[in-house]
């Protein structure tokens, strides 16, 4: 027995340890594969002896090789040996192995039950503590289940480095056996107020986790944590803190005001930025309307943070994070490329018409600094997305926007061409009185095409040729000087160009030939003309040669027209007026919705076959037989089941029920706020730089910084002239009675565009429907649930505007929008998108007024609200585009509605006891008592119950069903007026609101 | 917390734990998708990064990264004040520490990090609890040791 004991002792001084495993492998870096399977042999050769010393030596190196990826599952007995030493350096070894390479699915871990009791209730607590830590990386639910009782008991062990072990491991336990939370709760709420602040730590952290997976069952230990927030000087401790308030405050608003002193408190003393982020975090959450502005600039120290904080905050409060627009510019400068792209997305949520010009300008800067396409690409497409974001609502001179988009296409390597074209194409083709100014820059783009054609990849910058040589053929009539623009367009160079372009290219030389022709016919030098024919003949042939079929076929075609008019020339005969007919009519956008409204032409059956159809008869006998049995003739049609009424009102109502109940069921028209989302993974995209060491400058080119400066020029001028402008007047009612007019400082509507931006509407087919009827079947279930769903989700108001027109001018195609809050929203017909206008359903002559009703859906109506809104119109004899900014008020006072009250019912409802009250002093009116009441009476909606001498009762119903009761009394020239009401945000809005009445008189 | 990674320059691991159970084949996907992630990134940008479902953590110390897996909800700032945490602890043990020490002495790395962390919690926030507690397993393994040599002479000299 000796002897074996001393030829084991000798045998180990040979065997390599750890770190001569480790330094052998790093000495065999060629053939480290098979220096380690000599390894893993050795291993194997020392596990089956028998001394325990020996075999832990063996499964520290086997511990290590896992981590280098080998497999050593095989060895799993092995370091159940190991961990079942009694000794301490083995035990922590065969645990420490344990914990690494087991895993649920190992077998092995059934066996280690007994071994994990046995060693939990360990007289050394290194031993328990080593357990512990080991079954917190392997617990299984068996292993959960079986020792969840011992576990329990060391949550109340003398030693806190036992406890504080026990709580934690605890957290596994209810994972992976749910049933022990209930009996072991008790225990842990006893922890958070253990004397170790370790344990106390570790319980915060456990019920921490288990309130975020469920806060509603933890709402009770509320008052606990506040006093230990309010206590605590453990940021690791208050963190976690914060973060389950941060779970309960949504399931108890109460306690978002209670938290706010001691959460801004924290805010402004901690030092801690992990704590600071944490705080404001839940703050935001919680929505609370706290001093959030102040904290985005500390919290901004940790960019990415601060910009990911302010993104939410954006959403809630945006004018707070408007005045951090420097700072939000500056991290454009950042040198990480995600805190770049981050602002990125934040400035598109900022801009307004007054910031416009100044972001686009400094984005600009950062276009021609920035490295690599990608982030260039990025910059580029956020730059056209912030100007045309809602139908350019934001833009306010159009000429400055057309040399933005001429200075991007200096952009090398861009790969949104194709983007730049189509905003080109659409702003020239919509906004009539920039196309003079679109076509000459244009031209100067088509002369200097040989800077843009060095990419030819598709989807390049060359793209915005074809835009380039359409405006400028199409509106030709606006070209300085149309043949050098010809010339340009016929340059052999362009033979080089895409296919699609050259199309392009061809089709429009021939409009710009046209226009030539009719501008030179006029003089008596015939020459000119003919000359411009010979240029026409002599490169056209360069495309009749093209490879592209439709370059081809357009050149030619084109070619022999040319011809044939150089013929009519030289006989003198006048052919400029035939010639322009061939693109006489001017194109005009079409409606996304153009298509739907075409009408059926009657006896067209869209559903019918065009040809006999092929029968399925057929089809079916090409089917296999059956091999084995012969099947049951199935029913190929599905039988028409006669449904009855009952049956069918059943299906509908369960159906709903099952809309209702399901929370994915979106009801609701989609949200709008897709601006915020994030774009995945572009920090992925390898970055390719390159190298741009010649700044490209078109000569000739404006550059777009000039505009700002004159923008802020007209500006000024403006504001002085403004008054005299006469424009509409809107009036916005409410059951026939007026309302005041928002006139407050210079707003955003105050902005005017520049010169006059008629956006040409879009063409709708002459024989268009009227109405927005879409092709719904009235009998359709799911159309009456949706109708049924607005009446339950909130009131529904009608707005009637008056509207006056008090120009000259007829107008006409009147479209009336409001942008939807969260809480107001426009009704639209079905169908229509969330952002749509409703037609006014009648045109003004001039002088004339007319009145037209609107839908809202107003959630809830104990807030005033004001929603902005445009009229878009058509002035008949210019036939322009013209919109006409307002807002909507929204007062509280329209949501009453008089309601005649019986002085016992009015009695009553004071003394239920559920209603709180208010009061409200005004002084200084002088008025007859009755003219008083008659005031409220009419502008609130209110109707007088009862009156004794100076004192009067009066009462009013909301129209969601609140109770307001009015006890007015007067004394000289002071009124007192005492309020209850069982909503007091409505209560104090109405009383402001009857305040500022008499504040006006 | 998930998992924490420690690995060099070279994306050579150095140190792994898992604070849920994961079958092998998840663990390498992660361990390559990590390396190759972090090691992506260029020197100065933040150390936050978004995988899956969860929020990366890494920091650089010297030639190790430290990598931390962490749910969405989980505070960033909290857990690189883990990572750093751990750092100190492992720079008092060793003193000074080195990727050299951590290499050789891998087992008392992984240690360490129990008695800081556990369950993919944070176990004690105290450095001097940790430190005592390490010295007093460490001081008992010791004891075992001369035991055993003890023993060992012992049975030699009969």
């Amino acid at each position: 027995m000796a002897l074996k004991i001393v030829k084991g002792s000798i045998d180990r001084m040979f065997d390599k340890n750890l770190q001569d495993l480790v330094r052998g492998i790093r000495n065999h870096k060629e053939d480290e594969a098979k220096y380690i399977s000599t390894c893993i042999d050795e291993i194997k050769q020392e596990l089956k002896q028998d001394n325990i010393a020996v075999k832990a030596n063996a499964v520290c190196k086997l511990t290590y090789l896992q981590m280098l990826g080998y497999d050593v599952s095989w060895a799993a007995f092995n370091i159940v040996e190991v961990m079942s030493s009694s000794k301490f350096t083995y035990k922590r070894i065969g645990y420490l192995a344990a914990s690494q390479c087991f895993h649920e699915n190992t077998d092995v871990i059934m066996l280690t039950t007994n071994q994990i009791r046995k060693d939990l209730s360990s007289p050394n607590q290194y031993d328990t503590g080593v357990a512990l830590t080991g079954l917190s990386c392997f617990v299984t639910p068996d292993l959960a289940r079986d020792l969840a009782n011992d576990i329990m008991t060391l949550m109340s062990h003398t030693k806190p480095y036992i406890r504080k072990k026990a709580v934690l491991i605890m957290y596994k336990v209810f994972l992976k056996y749910p049933e022990s939370l209930r009996p072991a709760f008790p225990r842990l709420k006893e922890k958070l107020e253990d004397p170790d602040p370790g344990v106390q730590s570790a319980a915060v952290n456990v019920i921490c986790e288990l309130a975020r997976r469920n806060p509603k069952n933890y709402l009770s230990l509320a008052p606990l944590f506040f006093k230990l927030m309010t206590s605590s000087t453990n940021n690791w401790v208050l963190i976690k803190i914060i973060k389950l308030f941060g779970a309960l405050t949504p399931l108890e608003p109460r306690l978002g005001k209670k938290l706010i002193e001691p959460l801004t408190n924290l805010i402004h003393s901690t030092s801690a930025m992990s704590l600071l982020y944490e705080c404001v975090n839940t703050v935001i959450a919680g929505q609370y309307s706290c001093s959030v502005g102040s904290v985005c600039l500390r919290i901004s120290v940790v960019k990415y943070l601060g910009l990911l904080a302010m993104s939410k905050i954006l959403k809630t409060h945006p004018k707070s994070v408007q005045s951090h627009k420097d700072l939000i510019l500056q991290c454009l400068d950042d040198k990480d490329e995600s805190i770049r792209l981050r602002a990125l997305d934040l400035l598109y949520g900022m801009v307004s018409k007054k910031n416009l010009m100044e972001i686009v300008k400094k984005l600009m800067i950062h276009v021609d600094k920035a490295e690599g396409t990608t982030y260039r690409d990025e910059l580029l497409t956020k730059i056209i997305d912030i100007c045309s974001q809602s139908n350019y609502q934001y833009i306010t001179n159009f000429e400055w926007y057309i040399s933005i988009l001429v200075e991007l296409t200096r952009l090398e390597g861009t790969r949104h061409g194709h983007l730049i074209a189509s905003q080109m194409l659409d702003v020239a083709i919509r906004v009539k009185a920039i196309r003079a100014f679109a076509v000459a820059q244009m031209a100067t783009l088509l002369d200097n095409a040989h800077l843009l054609t060095g990419n030819m990849q598709r989807n390049g910058i060359c793209e915005v040729l074809y835009a380039a040589a359409w405006i400028c053929g199409e509106f030709s009539e606006h070209l300085e000087n149309p043949v050098q623009t010809l010339e340009a367009m016929l340059r052999p160079k362009v033979a080089t160009l895409p296919g699609h372009i050259q199309a392009v290219y061809v089709q429009n030389a021939a409009k710009l030939f046209a226009t030539i022709l009719k501008n030179q016919e006029g003089n008596t030098d015939s020459t000119a003309a003919q000359e411009t024919s010979q240029l026409m003949i002599d490169r056209l042939p360069l495309f009749v040669q093209s490879a592209n079929l439709e370059v081809q076929e357009r050149a030619s075609c084109i070619l022999q027209l040319v011809k044939y008019i150089q013929k009519l020339q030289q006989k003198d005969v006048e052919v400029a007026e035939e010639v322009s007919a061939l693109f006489a009519g001017e194109l005009n956008p079409v409606a996304p919705k153009a298509q739907k409204k075409v009408p059926v032409p009657e006896g067209l059956d869209l559903d019918a076959w065009i040809n006999e159809p092929p029968s399925e008869s057929e089809s079916e006998d090409e089917q296999p037989k059956a091999i084995f049995t012969k099947e049951e003739p199935k029913h190929s049609r599905p039988r028409h089941t006669e449904v009855d009424e009952k049956e069918l009102a059943r299906r509908r109502e369960a159906r709903k029920q099952e809309q209702a109940n399901n929370p994915f069921y979106i009801k609701a028209s989609p949200s709008s706020q897709k601006v915020y989302q994030e774009t995945p993974g572009v920090e992925h995209i390898p970055v390719v730089q390159i190298d741009l060491s010649v700044p490209l400058k078109v000569p000739g080119l404006p550059m777009s910084d000039q505009y700002v400066k004159l923008e802020e020029e007209r500006r000024q001028k403006e504001r002085a002239e403004k008054k005299k402008k006469e424009k509409k007047k809107r009036k916005e009612k409410r059951s026939g009675r007026g309302k005041k007019h928002d006139s407050g400082p210079e707003s955003e509507e105050d902005i005017t565009p520049a010169h006059v931006v008629d956006i040409v509407t879009e063409e709708m087919p002459e024989n268009a429907l009227p109405s927005d009827d879409d092709d719904k079947d009235p009998n359709d279930p799911h159309k009456v649930c949706d109708i049924q769903g607005n009446l339950q989700d909130g009131s529904q108001v009608v707005v009637s505007v008056i509207f006056e027109n008090k120009s000259d001018s007829f107008l006409k195609s009147m479209e009336f929008n409001v942008l939807d809050s969260l809480n107001s929203k426009l009704q639209r017909p079905e169908g229509s998108g969330p952002h749509d206008g409703l037609t006014v359903p009648f045109q003004l002559p001039p002088g004339v007024s007319n009145e037209a009703r609107f839908v809202f859906t107003v959630q809830s109506i104990v807030m005033p609200q004001k929603l902005k809104g445009t009229l878009t119109f058509i002035v008949k004899d210019s036939s322009t585009h013209e919109k006409l900014d307002f807002k909507l008020h929204f007062t509280c006072t329209s949501y009453l509605i008089t309601t005649p009250c019986y002085s016992d019912a009015f009695a009553k409802l004071l003394e239920s006891g559920d209603l709180k009250s208010s009061s409200v002093r005004l002084e200084g009116v002088n008025m007859p008592f009755h003219h008083l009441l008659a005031r409220i009476c009419f502008h609130h909606h209110f109707s007088v119950v009862e009156r004794i001498d100076s004192c009067a009762s009066m009462y009013s119903r909301s129209i969601q069903g609140h109770h307001v009761c009015l006890l007015v009394k007067t004394s000289g020239q002071t009124v007192s007026i005492d309020a209850k009401c069982d909503e007091p945000t409505l209560l104090g809005n109405v009383l402001d609101e009857i305040k500022q009445t008499f504040s006006q008189c | 917390m998930r998992f924490m990674l420690l690995f060099s320059r070279q994306g050579k691991l150095r140190l792994q734990k898992w604070f849920t159970s994961m079958s092998d084949r998840e663990k390498k996907k992660i361990i390559r998708d990590m390396t190759t992630m972090v090691l992506a990134r260029q020197p100065r940008s933040c150390n936050f990064m978004q995988w899956k479902d969860l929020k990366i953590v890494y920091k650089r110390y010297a030639s190790l990264y430290f990598c931390l897996g962490v749910e969405s909800q989980e505070n960033e700032l909290l857990a690189l004040e883990i990572i750093h945490r751990y750092v100190e602890l492992l720079d008092k043990y060793f003193g000074n520490v080195c990727e050299l020490d951590i290499i050789f002495n891998f087992e008392k790395a992984y240690f360490i990090l129990d008695e800081f962390l556990m369950g993919g919690e944070v176990q004690e926030t105290s450095k001097q609890i940790v430190n005592r507690s390490i010295e007093a397993s460490d001081m008992l393994q010791e004891v075992r040791f001369t035991d055993m040599h003890q023993t060992l002479q012992d049975d030699r000299l009969e």
